[in-house]
């Protein structure tokens, strides 16, 4: 495979699922023809390590700030493919304005945001999407509605954007959803591909680190107890293929 | 004709998370209790018992394992 370079270790902790999403970007960009005109926009946070292990065009936007540069890029460059790839403390939080609007105005992006519920790089705090009763270090007695707020499901919300032309939400628990979130990734590529607008793709992933747990127990707590509260479903789907 | 397919294991990028072992159906991965060069207790797989299915491969962080065809 050209587009990932393989010699070059992941810098992302063990059962991280940021490898995973890396591996199924590279793997579409290969098998579309993509690699000679793709950008590659990341946010801060540890999405920001992906395009190292990829041999593709790549900029680095201010915290929260890809979506503008991927907008900015593709109004000068339209026959390219840009993507963005940003965390849940990234998209969610510093760069919610951003995404709303992009996804209102249909300007043609891939954004994926990578949802693992809190801020990782940093040691684990609370983030936007952190469940009611996780512990994080800036909730040690469990996240409370009251207090800190509910989490922001952001793939429901952007049902309501007109621009939109994919929107879903996957998972890389199991390898069976490993395979499902690679089709929903493929349908995203190819609504940008087709110029039907704005497409949105939210991965769950686990953060073994920043949720203080085993990695295998860390992808059950995501195939049970965070799939409950933010199931994997496909919401919009304007390419018309199997997904 | 049949393809002849064999388990490609890149030892040096293993981290030892044990996802592969896990999700196994065959149970044919196991870590093999010398260190790579990251320090990580690398995984290792019984090419008798292994179908070869790539599941391992679909869910390796690291993209350590896959499964290729001649």
């Amino acid at each position: 495979m050209k587009t990932f370079r393989e010699e070059k270790n992941f810098s992302w902790c063990p059962g991280c699922g940021h490898g995973i999403v890396a591996r199924l970007c590279a793997e579409l960009i290969e098998e579309n023809n993509l690699r000679d005109r793709t950008c590659c926009v990341v946010g801060i946070g540890c999405g920001g390590f992906h395009h190292h292990y990829m041999e593709i065009d790549a900029l680095e936007a201010a915290h929260g700030r890809s979506i503008p540069v991927a907008t900015g890029y593709k109004l000068g460059l339209p026959d390219n493919f840009v993507y963005t790839l940003q965390g849940d403390g990234d998209c969610a939080s510093i760069g919610l304005a951003e995404l709303m609007h992009a996804a209102n105005r249909g300007t043609p992006i891939t954004v994926i945001m990578v949802n693992n519920g809190v801020f990782g790089m940093t040691g684990g705090q609370m983030s936007p999407e952190t469940l009611i009763s996780q512990k994080t270090p800036t909730c040690p007695f469990g996240r409370d509605a009251k207090l800190h707020g509910n989490p922001l499901k952001v793939s429901e919300m952007m049902q309501e954007m007109d621009g939109v032309a994919y929107l879903a939400r996957l998972s890389v628990a199991t390898p069976t959803l490993v395979r499902k979130a690679k089709k929903g990734l493929a349908q995203a590529f190819k609504a940008q591909e087709e110029k039907l607008g704005f497409s949105f793709v939210e991965i769950l992933s686990p953060c073994p680190t920043g949720w203080n747990m085993k990695v295998v127990d860390s992808y059950q707590r995501l195939a049970k107890e965070v799939a409950e509260i933010l199931p994997v479903k496909e919401f919009i789907n304007k390419v018309g293929g199997e997904s | 004709m049949k393809k002849n397919k064999t388990l490609v294991i890149n030892s040096a990028r293993c981290k030892a998370c044990g996802l592969c072992i896990h999700f196994c159906p065959k149970k044919a991965l196991s870590l093999c209790g010398e260190f790579n060069d990251m320090g990580y207790n690398f995984v290792q797989s019984d090419q008798e018992l292994c179908v070869k299915c790539n599941t391992c491969g679909t869910i390796c962080p690291d993209v350590v394992l896959k499964v290729v065809e001649d």
